[in-house]
């Protein structure tokens, strides 16, 4: 029963510790790009601006929770916790720490996978029940973008599982004490960083929701906290991507000196502010130009590395 | 671990009758997902992990995707829950509940007459998968992915712009 226990207070404290930091990345974002685009940022609220994240909070709090009446009411209410709840599963297998995924499952990856799959749900529940044009066309966009990166984000993934011959995170990590599996899994490692843009369609690949032409995309008829739930689960797969970035390709805990946990933390800080750099950076493309990208690019150059991985081992 | 199995058991059942009750076509697909995904619990527990990630995976996650946008397009409203309700009449359930309930009765025998116990369980892992499927089972894998192949071409065929198939006739 004990463990039991243990268990229960693991998974809430890791619950806490990813809702708050994906609220922290709210602020953290802003005011990256405000250096980057030479101005302030959010900077009143408490020190730095840091309180600026309660502010939001309690705004978003305080909003009337409206249902639009032409909306499809159960399904419009679900969408956003399935955006949430999806991602917040996703991280029960991420090994943080040797020893710490909260479960050690043996097939982690494909759960993380199974999980990214779910997640297309929220968009298209979410577009599907606001009855309103933009949300349709956002989430028809968004559901056919994710679905073909889902492609190749697997594809990409099995170079990794074949050269670490598991599933399992923490034996991926294990494998990767001599060499890194950036080196050798170069191409794997940017496929799955696209591909991974685009799960959590974070701009440029954020067509869904691409403003100029769409209002909103998919939540176009959103507010309040169910609004901040899609915005928190956004913020979340960010953080997911990042930390798979380091566990998959950039040998997780392992590094010399410093705790297991605090190399962690660092690799996958430096690809969430990789992400918000790229967000500052590139432009939006087209979206047939996303979609003929990558399909008539990304899955054959995914297929490349998975044949050339499976020849090498054989 | 038989509660869980049960309980789960009991889920996909009542999500499956949801699905075939259901007036609203994309309420209905959600019950079907809720019932695949109970599934997949169900292998899960019965010590096949990898045939419950491919359940969700392939699925809950891809081909049911599909089925919602398709739905989703057609935009239907409150006139096809009206039309559906209209179908479903006490009358129009009389054939199918006879077939099933016979259905159910065959089972239920197959079930108590032969000796189908738990002599034999253990966890499947993702390897041995891969290795039946490769081995024994290879001339089926291929001629699944043959069978793809020909969808696929098919699929980018009627997806052309007319106009370029209009060239190619001619």
């Amino acid at each position: 029963m004990a463990e039991f226990a243990v268990i229960i207070f693991r998974a809430l404290a890791l619950l806490l510790a990813l809702v708050l930091s994906a609220a922290l990345l709210t602020w953290a974002e802003r005011r990256l790009l405000g250096l980057w685009q030479d101005r302030y940022g959010p900077n009143r609220v408490g020190p730095f601006g840091l309180l600026q994240v309660v502010a939001d909070m309690l705004k978003l709090l305080g909003k009337q929770e409206f249902v639009p009446p032409f909306a499809d009411k159960p399904v419009f209410i679900l969408a956003p916790a399935i955006a949430m709840s999806t991602m917040l599963l996703a991280f029960a297998v991420i090994p943080f720490a040797p020893g710490f995924p909260l479960a050690d499952l043996n097939l982690g990856l494909l759960f993380f996978l199974a999980m990214s799959s779910l997640a297309v749900y929220a968009i298209l529940l979410g577009g599907y029940a606001s009855n309103n044009k933009y949300a349709l066309l956002g989430s028809l966009r968004s559901a056919a973008q994710v679905l073909s990166y889902e492609v190749f984000m697997g594809l990409a993934l099995l170079g990794v599982v074949l050269q670490a011959g598991s599933f399992s995170l923490g034996q991926i990590v294990e494998a990767q004490r001599e060499l890194w599996f950036c080196i050798p899994q170069f191409l794997a490692m940017v496929l799955f960083f696209i591909a991974g843009i685009a799960e959590s369609h974070r701009l440029p690949f954020d067509l869904p929701e691409a403003e100029h032409e769409l209002t909103a995309g998919f939540h176009t008829e959103y507010s309040g906290m169910k609004f901040g739930m899609f915005f928190v689960g956004e913020y979340l797969g960010v953080i997911l991507i990042s930390s798979l970035m380091t566990t998959l390709f950039f040998g997780g805990w392992l590094g010399p000196v410093l705790p297991p946990w605090l190399w962690f933390l660092l690799k996958t800080l430096f690809f969430v502010l990789l992400f918000v750099l790229l967000r500052a950076a590139l432009p939006r493309p087209r979206y047939d130009q996303l979609m003929a990208f990558g399909w008539k690019c990304l899955l054959p150059l995914a297929l490349l590395n998975l044949t050339v991985t499976a020849l090498v081992l054989l | 671990m038989t509660t869980l199995f049960y309980l789960t058991m009991l889920i996909a059942l009542l999500a499956a009758l949801q699905v075939v009750r259901g007036l609203n076509a994309v309420h209905a697909l959600l019950h079907l997902i809720v019932a695949l995904l109970a599934l997949a619990l169900l292998f899960f527990l019965l010590g096949a992990p990898f045939a419950a990630a491919l359940e969700v995976i392939v699925y809950a996650g891809a081909i049911m995707v599909l089925m919602v946008f398709v739905i989703m397009m057609l935009n239907q409203g409150d006139a096809a829950v009206e039309q559906e309700r209209a179908w479903l009449d006490g009358a129009s359930w009389r054939g199918p509940g006879l077939l099933c309930a016979l259905l159910l009765l065959e089972l239920g025998y197959l079930l108590l007459a032969s000796d189908t116990g738990s002599a034999g369980w253990r966890p499947v892992a993702a390897a041995e998968v891969g290795r039946a499927l490769y081995g024994p089972y290879l001339l089926l894998v291929e001629l699944a992915s043959m069978l793809l192949l020909a969808a696929l071409v098919g699929a980018w065929h009627l997806a052309r712009a007319l106009k370029n198939r209009r060239g190619e006739e001619s």
